[in-house]
């Protein structure tokens, strides 16, 4: 009962300065609707660009890196303790770069409840023939199932399919950049020479572009199979294992373990990636604080609207207070309008900001960075709208707090007098 | 017993402390029966305002005692002192104070709404009666703003009768009204004190006004003489 009245009083009083009390909503909906707009867009990117090195990066990658033994021969029988060794000159042993055991450790961790999946990886290093001209490149033996689940390859085949890969044993998803230099397109055939001198026919059943020019230049994809024919081994041989973790946390204690336990060499996701974290955090940083203080440029507006307003009700005050109402109550009435100020233009404001989000998701937004994406990624995550509108709410009460105390605090008596 | 007393002034002193110490009101004792319409005169600024401004509970920075039907205001909380001027207390101000974007029917009720006894369909009823018995019922539903001064006086009146409170205070309520009008509110609340057995604690300047009332309590310099 109580508040039905002091609403009403509000709402009629907000009424009679409709003009003010609409340019006082507007700018909360200004502020909100860029906050949603901003936050909206901004993590759309980050998401983006995150993906565009995350969702292809291994959360674990195993290999053997070529690298001088750790124990020297003389330190088989040398006494360290008492003697000091000097060796000079050091060379690295010849490491295979196979991975021992590489079929039961994917076993292995492929029952791991960490792992997503485990995959294996053969790299070849090769020449594309054409003519005489002879391109240097890599070849990936992969499983392209797989891969587009864990690495989402597919996002970077601009023509055919990882399917169309898997169909095809003998055929072969070539980066564009070669394509490009060879004249190459889908179904054509293309040549390469093996380490160990053998040539090869390939059908090319697919073009890959990562955007990033000096890998599009020479890496392509085949098989696991070809690979190996390729290299000449048998289907043991493989020279990487790339593991994907549902959780990212996991990567570097997990990376720890797989190196010891196998004594491979063994590299997180965070030590490949480090910078990578700190952009996202700085890009989320610019995002609140424009919006904080958009939120802030419209809550001194609603504090000066409110500040007027009670100017003006002087009178109004000074009648409630002497029939009985409480500086509780006057203190209600003015809170009450700041707080319908700031819902409705919270409110329009997610609208807005939902509007304009909506308006850059159809954005045509092309670049050679990522095939796939033809319009402006944009992240609609409702927890911004909650976000968004308690921040209007929060604003709106703080700014309308003190004037409305002032309001409670007002002597009917001064006003009275003052007439 | 044979007397009821509404309200009872019991020694009360007032300072104003700004700009220099200043003894407004000395040692005011007076008492009210119910039914009673008593004037108050005096000299511009010997203090009837202040006076009336404490006897409202409006005003609480004062020493004496303030009993309204037995009850010792003195000792209220301000929140309790707000119900007590909603539901016991009826005031109308020299300058008609009125909520100037409400309907006449709006500001009338409104008192009645806080107090929150009756339904809104009965405050309504209610409001409507006392406009009528006022001569203003036409103007309901009109917006305060859009009406005459007299009008806006008489609304007033209406407003401080809704919640059938045990005293009505007015300070001046006919100063800022041509005699016509002033003739015309001094007989309605004439009328109201003589059939509803109101209390009515009047200030004024107009002698023919205050002769017409029960008794008049002179004020000259701070007392009552
Ligand atoms: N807030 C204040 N501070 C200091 N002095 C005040 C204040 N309000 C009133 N006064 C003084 O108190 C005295 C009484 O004022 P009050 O308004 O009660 O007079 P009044 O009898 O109602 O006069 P009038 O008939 O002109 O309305 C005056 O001398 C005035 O100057
Ligand atoms: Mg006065």
């Amino acid at each position: 009962m109580n508040y039905s009245i002091i609403l009403g009083i509000a709402k009629t009083h907000l009424i009679s300065r409709l003009k003010q009390s609409a340019i006082a909503a507007l700018g909360v909906t200004f502020g909100i609707g860029t906050f949603i707009t901003l936050v909206s867009f901004m993590t759309g990117l980050n998401g983006l660009l995150d993906g565009l090195i995350l969702n292809r990066t291994p959360h674990v990658h195993l290999y053997n890196e070529i690298k001088i033994s750790e124990k020297q021969p003389i330190d088989f029988i040398a006494q360290p303790e008492k003697e000091l060794s000097v060796i000079r000159s050091i060379r690295p042993k010849f490491n295979q770069l196979r991975i021992h055991n590489a079929l039961p450790i994917l076993e292995y961790l492929n029952k791991d409840k960490r792992v997503k999946g485990a995959i294996p990886q053969i790299t070849v290093q090769v020449f594309y023939k054409a003519g005489s001209v002879n391109l240097n490149g890599i070849l990936n033996g992969i499983k392209p199932l797989e891969e587009d689940r864990l690495f989402s390859l597919g996002d970077y085949i601009i023509k055919g399919e990882a399917q169309l890969l898997k169909n095809t044993p003998s055929g072969i998803i070539i980066g564009a950049g070669i394509a490009d230099k060879l004249k190459l397109d889908m179904g054509d055939r293309v040549y390469l020479t093996a380490p160990n001198g053998g040539l090869f026919q390939l059908k090319i059943v697919g073009l890959y572009q990562s955007g990033l020019a000096e890998i599009d230049d020479i890496q392509s994809f085949v098989n696991v199979k070809m690979a190996q024919r390729i290299v000449g081994q048998s289907d043991n041989y493989i020279t990487d294992i790339n593991i994907k973790l549902y959780d990212l946390e996991e990567s570097v204690p997990m990376a720890k373990q797989l190196s010891q336990q196998f004594n491979i060499s063994a590299r997180d996701i965070k030590a490949a990636n480090a910078q990578f974290e700190t952009g996202t955090s700085i890009r989320n940083i610019i995002t609140y604080a424009v919006s904080v203080t958009l939120l802030i440029v419209a809550g001194f507006g609603i504090y000066n609207i409110l500040n007027m307003l009670i100017y003006e009700k002087m009178n109004d005050i000074a009648i409630l207070k002497a029939t009985g109402f409480s500086g509780k109550d006057v203190q209600q009435i003015f809170i009450s309008q700041a707080m319908i100020i700031g819902v409705l233009g919270g409110i329009l404001g997610l609208g807005v900001g939902f509007f304009l989000s909506v308006l850059i998701s159809h954005t045509p937004f092309e670049t050679d960075a990522l095939p796939t994406i033809k319009t402006f990624p944009v992240n609609f995550n409702p927890a911004y709208y909650v976000i968004g509108i308690l921040f209007a709410l929060v604003a709106t009460f703080l700014a309308g707090y003190l004037p409305s105390r002032r309001a409670r605090d007002l002597d009917p008596v001064e006003i009275i007098r003052g007439q | 017993m044979g007397k009821d007393i509404v309200l009872k002034a019991n020694n009360i002193n007032k300072y104003f402390r700004e700009p220099t110490l200043f003894h407004v009101l000395k040692d005011i004792s007076f008492e009210i029966e119910t039914g009673e319409f008593v004037s108050i005169m005096g000299k511009s600024g010997c203090g009837k305002s202040t006076l009336l401004y404490i006897l409202s509970t409006m005003d609480t920075d004062y020493e004496g005692q303030l009993l309204l039907s037995g009850d010792d205001l003195s000792l209220k909380t301000a929140d309790e002192l707000a119900y007590i001027r909603n539901r016991d207390i009826g005031f109308i101000f020299q300058f008609h104070y009125l909520l100037q974007e409400f309907t006449v029917l709006e500001n009338v009720m409104l008192p009645a709404k806080k107090l929150g006894i009756k339904s809104l369909q009965e405050i309504e009823h209610d409001a409507m009666e006392k406009l009528r018995l006022l001569g203003i019922a036409d103007q309901a539903k009109k917006l305060s703003m859009r009406i005459s001064g007299g009008q806006k006086q008489r609304v007033a009146i209406a407003r401080a009768l809704i919640n059938s409170p045990s005293i009505i205070m007015g300070d001046e309520p006919t100063g800022n009204l041509d005699s016509k009008n002033s003739q015309n509110v001094f007989s309605i609340l004439k009328e109201l004190s003589q059939e509803e057995k109101l209390s009515l604690l009047v200030v004024t300047h107009d002698l023919d006004f205050a002769k017409k009332t029960n008794r008049i309590i002179e004020m000259a310099d701070g007392r009552v003489v």
